[in-house]
């Protein structure tokens, strides 16, 4: 279908970049947007997107999907979770660098990139390692890493040895303009913690990560930031504090933004009880008052994106004892619906919450997408803000079932999905016809 | 999951005890039958014949992943003064030493029809999550998972209070030590709140306390002699330095210096103070072996009454108490 010329027509167009908010069609035509609004003089679809009663926006740009290729195959895979991935909106995904093999090689940069135009459905951008190894004590060859398509570095979970590391590795890829993404927590004060340590970790007994975890990693970076000069990014921060001090730090100038979970929107410490290893998650989701900072902060734009932090896992990963079960949530397809919840909770308004996964993420990467005008990269969601749906009964794609939403019936769900002006995903309930 | 919920898996439809996991969530009334069952029981263990035949059929599993002496012993006896036939799983030489999931050596035992599980794991949640995973029929008692619970001692613990003391309204109790990775701490602070004592305190520095402890609905101190002032109980608790990592306490030393239990601190409570303590003790860490060994200890009857307790739970767990016929 590469080149086809489609018109999207009879939705409410949403894009937050442009700030257009109405009805009207969307055209495309060799792979980027051709008209918004109306159609370009002369424009003759191939086929025609009936968008009737539903919401036609920009892709979605998601900061953190892990696909589990190369290494982690019995997790999921490149071609699975990309499939997922049209399924849940998102056009442009990151994946961290802690695959098996680490991303520390173009070699592995191309091997991603390479089985992801295999699996044709969503652009796949690997961020590569900071240190080789992920071990936290060697620069990775963070040019090369760059030329082979990286734009950005990071360590993962993992910790940096110590401080200068961090210095040395903020100084280098400040030199090539690289975003550096943290996952901010000092490892000694996270030790042994499985969930948050607050009255709930207490109660069951569980060694809690406090949010001092996530905060002194915050303080530590942002002076190593501010002195190098860096662009710098955190990712899925889960407490409150932790948001105000990367706030104040970008309101004194310096070049950080910060990103949230779609489920730390949602879920708090209380969730995890009776041991749920569904709700095993790190970060841990905090207290309702961080939760609620969280939503704050996403709706008055301190944090600009909110990502899914995809994570599939196999079933015996969460059939254990609650520490030792693997955390994370496979959350590819619950990033819309969670995401119209918030708005119909009045936090934040549609085309905020839709900001938040396209025009925000993509500029902390400089990306083109994100954005419905001529000339951008044809990546164009269609969802119905109405359709509720229950994961359990069908349509989920990602080989990961661990979502503690798994039974929830869940409101908004993606109709059609363009990347590169190709439909990638198409879920049955929307009309598409080949014209002629 | 609410203390509601987490009743709901420990009960079946009539309301009765399935499985006995945690003291969290679970009625004054049933915590009360517990000890009048067990106060039944208690006379079994002085006769000539130690046995009853409740559980004459059923088999118990004792599935202990980590070590224990006293609780896998109690717990050993208890089940063959019911008469019920005892299998003791040695997790060392067992298949999950060699990469077996738990959930796999659960599933291999179950097939051998066995009818209960006494768990003791490292890992809080360790119970919870077998008795989500058992065939219906099979009961599961938590004999301690990680730093969540042991209900069994805290139940032996409350059992002996009331032997001596009569009453849990008006008492003071103090917990003292390592509350934050003590299981047992946990849960004697749910029982003796739900039995309804005047107030439950613990003393230990700020690093052997969980946070936010004041929601578990004790009242912290961080100096003992304060601490024992006027209590009924004192309950001291071993130092689990194989819990540790660093940095909890600068030295033994000075840990009984500041949190050791003397005589002269131990004038600080009522004069007709009971001193307890789970065991095993650390004698000259966190007890003076003058008070181990004196008239206020029921260091010792505290053991004694662990069977009669844990007679009580599984003969409860198997609706087979003396009131009630052994199910078929």
């Amino acid at each position: 279908m590469s080149g086809e010329r489609i018109l999207i027509e009879g939705g409410r167009i949403v894009d937050p970049a442009s700030g257009f908010d109405g009805p009207g069609t969307v055209c495309v035509a060799d792979g980027v947007i051709a008209g918004v609004g109306a159609p370009p003089d002369g424009f003759e679809a191939d086929r025609r997107v009936d968008a009737s009663g539903q919401i036609v926006c920009p892709g979605f740009v998601d900061l953190c999907a892990r696909l589990r290729e190369p290494g982690q195959e019995h997790k999921g895979s490149i071609a699975s979770e990309s499939a997922a991935a049209a399924a849940g909106g998102v056009t442009t995904l990151c994946c961290p660098p802690d695959t098996v093999p680490v991303i520390d090689t173009p070699a592995v940069v191309k091997l991603v990139t390479e089985r992801a135009e295999q699996a044709g459905k969503v652009r796949v951008l690997p961020i590569g390692a900071l240190t080789r190894g992920l071990t936290g004590t060697d620069l990775s060859e963070m040019y090369a890493l760059k030329r082979a398509g990286c734009l950005a570095l990071g360590n993962a979970d993992r910790p940096l040895a110590h401080p200068l590391v961090l210095r040395r590795a903020l100084e280098y890829a400040a030199s090539f303009d690289l975003v550096v993404v943290f996952r901010p927590e000092d490892p000694w004060l996270r030790s042994q913690g499985c969930v948050h340590e607050g009255v709930v970790s207490s109660r069951l007994g569980l060694p809690g990560i406090p949010e001092t975890a996530e905060t002194v990693a915050v303080a530590q970076a942002l002076p190593l930031i501010e002195q190098t000069g860096v662009r710098a990014h955190f990712g899925q921060l889960s407490s409150g504090r932790a948001v105000e001090m990367v706030a104040e730090a970008r309101a004194r100038g310096v070049h950080v933004s910060a990103d949230v979970a779609v489920h730390h929107l949602h879920l708090t410490e209380s969730d995890v009880d009776g041991f749920d290893a569904l709700c095993h998650s790190r970060p841990p989701f905090r207290t309702m008052a961080d939760r609620d900072a969280l939503r704050a902060a996403v709706a008055d734009g301190r944090i600009s994106a909110v990502c899914s932090d995809h994570q599939p896992h196999e079933p015996d990963a969460k059939l254990d004892v609650f520490p030792e079960t693997e955390p994370g949530l496979s959350s590819l397809q619950t990033l819309l619906p969670l995401m119209c919840a918030l708005v119909a909770e009045g936090w934040l308004s549609l085309s905020d919450a839709i900001a938040r996964m396209t025009a925000g993420p993509a500029a902390i990467l400089g990306l083109a997408s994100g954005r419905l005008v001529p000339g951008a990269p044809a990546d164009i969601c269609v969802f119905d803000p109405a359709s509720a749906w229950v994961p359990a009964q069908g349509g989920w794609l990602s080989a990961g079932r661990n979502t503690p939403f798994w039974e929830w019936t869940l409101t908004g769900r993606v109709t059609a999905t363009l990347a590169g002006g190709r439909l990638v995903y198409s879920s049955g309930d929307i009309a598409s016809a080949r014209i002629g | 999951m609410s203390a509601t919920a987490a009743a709901d898996i420990q009960l079946d439809a009539s309301g009765r005890l399935r499985h006995f996991l945690t003291v969290e969530g679970l009625s004054r009334e049933l915590l009360v039958r517990i000890m009048d069952t067990a106060e039944s029981f208690a006379g079994v263990t002085a006769q000539n014949v130690k046995k009853v035949p409740l559980l004459r059929g059923k088999t118990v599993v004792n599935l202990f992943f980590e070590n224990s002496t006293r609780t896998r012993t109690t717990f050993e006896l208890a089940a063959k003064r019911l008469s019920a036939d005892v299998l003791n799983i040695n997790i060392a030489t067992s298949a999950t030493s060699k990469g077996e999931s738990l959930l796999d050596t659960v599933r291999n035992l179950e097939a051998m029809h066995v009818d209960m599980f006494v768990v003791r794991h490292a890992q809080s949640g360790a119970a919870h999550f077998i008795a989500r995973h058992v065939a219906p029929h099979i009961s599961v008692l938590n004999a301690g998972d990680g730093r969540h619970a042991h209900p069994t001692q805290a139940m032996l613990d409350v059992f002996t209070i009331r032997r001596c003391k009569g009453e849990f309204a008006g008492l003071k109790v103090a917990i003292v030590g390592d509350i934050l990775h003590s299981r047992v701490a946990r849960s004697e602070i749910w029982a003796l709140n739900t039995l309804g004592v005047e107030e439950v305190r613990v003393v230990a520095p700020k690093t052997l306390l969980p946070a936010h402890v004041e929601a578990l609905g004790v009242v912290p101190y961080h100096d003992l002699s304060e601490g024992l002032r006027d209590v009924d109980v004192v309950i001291m608790l071993r130092l689990q330095l194989e819990r540790m990592g660093s940095a909890f306490i600068p030295s033994e030393h000075e840990y009984f210096q500041r949190f050791g239990l003397t005589e002269k601190r131990l004038e600080k409570a009522r004069p007709d103070v009971i001193v307890m303590h789970p065991g095993p003790i650390n004698r000259g860490i966190e007890i003076d072996s003058a008070i181990a060994d004196g008239p206020r200890s029921v260091i010792l009857p505290q053991v004694t009454n662990g069977i009669a307790v844990r007679m009580a739970v599984m003969s409860m767990a198997m609706h087979a108490g003396p009131d009630m016929e052994v199910a078929a």
